[in-house]
């Protein structure tokens, strides 16, 4: 009898320090999941693709993200990611007023389209109060206003067998040795022609300030801040994502965040 | 008669009953891999924003915050600090500052309680879904096994009876008496109805509530919780409740005899306590 109860407080006093040594160990026996390009990793990831077949099949195409009403927009839009962008390019924009800038469309298009600021304000507009749904976990509501991005598409000519906008930016979202690399995001075609995306040139009824991405940011708002390219200044039609950064289709995609970011 | 007597006494021993499906037991172990994975690659994500709110957004230029963690700046050096319902709490060591004091880390939940153990939003989300994937699929087969091989009506739902054996069994497990019965006890069955009832329901749908995709297929899912922010707080506090269910789970399992428990979900037989009745099926 006290045999066994020795023992069984031994396996207790055993268990409990087996268990306590796992957590004081810490967790870095799961860090190789870090390695981008890691065998396990790369099949943990297809539950990205999983959440977006799933949302895709679940959510209309036409379906609208929630929009809120003025009396919920209680503060600015927090900025986040580039908030000055220091190219050469865009420093000249910035203090020519983006007189000279132009949105160009290109890629599989039936013609190659630039349009100005000025042409792309007078185009038919929208204005929607949505919600902003950081990757990092915070939300902030603001009024957007701009042009609908499916009929300027649609003024380029999609071409057929097109499965991709990929959508350029002037800012340096990483500056390093071999030079700097710019930002840049995708989607499919479904959000590029989704209603509420909108090429954005107006927050909180006024000019879109330098901070959320003057002179023109894409909305995609059912996906997360980081499909929302901020200093957009060329949208590429593909079929293919791999040519671009390293083939993740975005630069947040190439540091290993899911491409869809819906979720 | 101590609690652990009828495991000791072999001439007095119940009948070895079958007490846990298949369907239970490799549900059970899923999970029980997914939510330590779902844990830690959790801590993870709230330390890339480690404050919870009440609403629709976050509140930066007013204040909606329940709890923040964070580390200050003070004449003695830098400190964790926590702010929980407005008491602010030093939690250095802990929460908002750890590690060891020449190279301290400066994150909301130290690394020994991530996935991965340093600074990898991107990872920890990929962990995440992915086990959040396999716990939704395992609570979808669980539900169906359970409704048609009766575990849910026999083991988790309770009944009328349930209901008035409650007071008699919660005095029961304060005085560490516990029934080694063929049938769960009334507290057991209210713990697990209220796991797979309220608090696993409630984390899957605040989870989903936090997907701007999700949010456009089922507005609802906003009305419900109050915002999504509010949903990523209540998303925070489930995972606190099954924190601390499973750590009652495992002092359980150690006082009503870990060998017993375990070996009934890992081969389904559980040794009752002497004197049950003998059914058929059961073994010596």
């Amino acid at each position: 009898m006290s045999r066994l109860i020795v023992n069984r407080r031994r396996f207790l006093l055993g268990s409990a320090a087996a268990g306590s040594g796992l957590v004081l160990s810490g967790c870095n026996q799961f860090d190789f999941l870090a390695q981008r390009g890691n065998p396990v990793r790369e099949v943990i990831e297809q539950a990205n693709v999983l959440t977006y077949s799933a949302q895709r099949a679940l959510i209309g195409d036409q379906v609208l993200a929630r929009e809120y009403a003025e009396s919920e927009i209680r503060q600015g839009m927090k900025p986040n990611g580039s908030t000055e962008p220091s190219t050469p390019e865009y420093m000249f924009l910035r203090q020519a007023n983006f007189e000279p800038y132009r949105l160009t469309i290109k890629g599989m298009v039936e013609r190659e389209v630039s349009f100005s600021l000025a042409e792309l304000r007078n185009m038919p507009s929208r204005t929607q109060i949505t919600r902003h749904d950081c990757v990092e976990g915070w939300s902030c509501i603001a009024k957007w206003t701009g042009t609908p991005l499916g009929p300027v598409l649609d003024q380029a000519g999609v071409k057929p067998g097109a499965r991709f906008a990929v959508y350029h930016c002037f800012d340096n979202i990483q500056r390093t040795v071999s030079g700097d690399i710019l930002y840049y995001t995708s989607s499919d075609l479904v959000d590029a022609y989704h209603p509420q995306s909108i090429l954005a040139y107006g927050l909180n009824d006024e000019v879109l300030p330098v901070s959320n991405g003057a002179p023109l940011r894409l909305r995609i708002e059912r996906a997360l801040g980081y499909k929302q390219p901020k200093y957009l200044h060329t949208i590429e039609i593909v079929d293919d994502l791999s040519p671009f950064g390293r083939g993740k289709g975005g630069y947040w995609e190439d540091n290993g965040y899911d491409w869809y970011g819906g979720i | 008669m101590s609690l652990d007597d009828a495991t000791k006494l072999p001439a007095a021993k119940g009948p070895l009953v079958y007490r846990q499906s298949v369907w239970t037991r490799v549900t059970h172990w899923v999970w029980a891999i997914c939510l330590f994975f779902l844990l830690l690659s959790g801590l993870q994500i709230f330390n890339a924003h480690p404050a919870l709110y009440v609403g629709q957004e976050s509140g930066f230029e007013y204040d909606n915050a329940l709890l923040r963690i964070g580390a200050v700046n003070t004449p003695e050096g830098p400190r964790g600090r926590t702010i929980l319902f407005g008491q602010t709490y030093d939690t250095t060591g802990v929460l908002g500052m750890s590690g060891p004091q020449a190279s301290p880390v400066y994150t909301a939940f130290p690394g020994a309680v991530t996935i991965p153990s340093f600074r990898d939003l991107a990872t920890g989300r990929v962990v995440h879904f992915f086990f959040g994937w396999i716990f939704v699929g395992a609570l979808f087969v669980w539900f169906l096994a359970s409704f048609i091989n009766g575990h849910l009506r026999r083991d988790i739902l309770p009944g009328g009876r349930d209901v008035a054996g409650l007071p008699r069994d919660l005095a029961d497990h304060a005085r560490f008496r516990l029934h080694h019965g063929r049938l769960y006890s009334p507290l057991q069955k209210l713990s697990y109805f209220i796991v797979f009832f309220i608090l696993f329901p409630l984390i899957v749908l605040t989870g989903l509530t936090m997907s701007p995709g999700m949010d456009a297929a089922w507005p609802w899912l906003l009305d419900l919780f109050g915002g999504r922010q509010t949903a990523r707080t209540i998303h925070f506090g489930v995972m606190v409740l099954l924190v601390l269910f499973f750590i009652v789970h495992i002092v359980m399992v150690l006082l009503a005899g870990p060998l017993n428990q375990l070996r009934s979900m890992i081969t389904g037989w559980y040794r009752t306590a002497p004197g049950t009745p003998r059914e058929q099926g059961d073994r010596p």
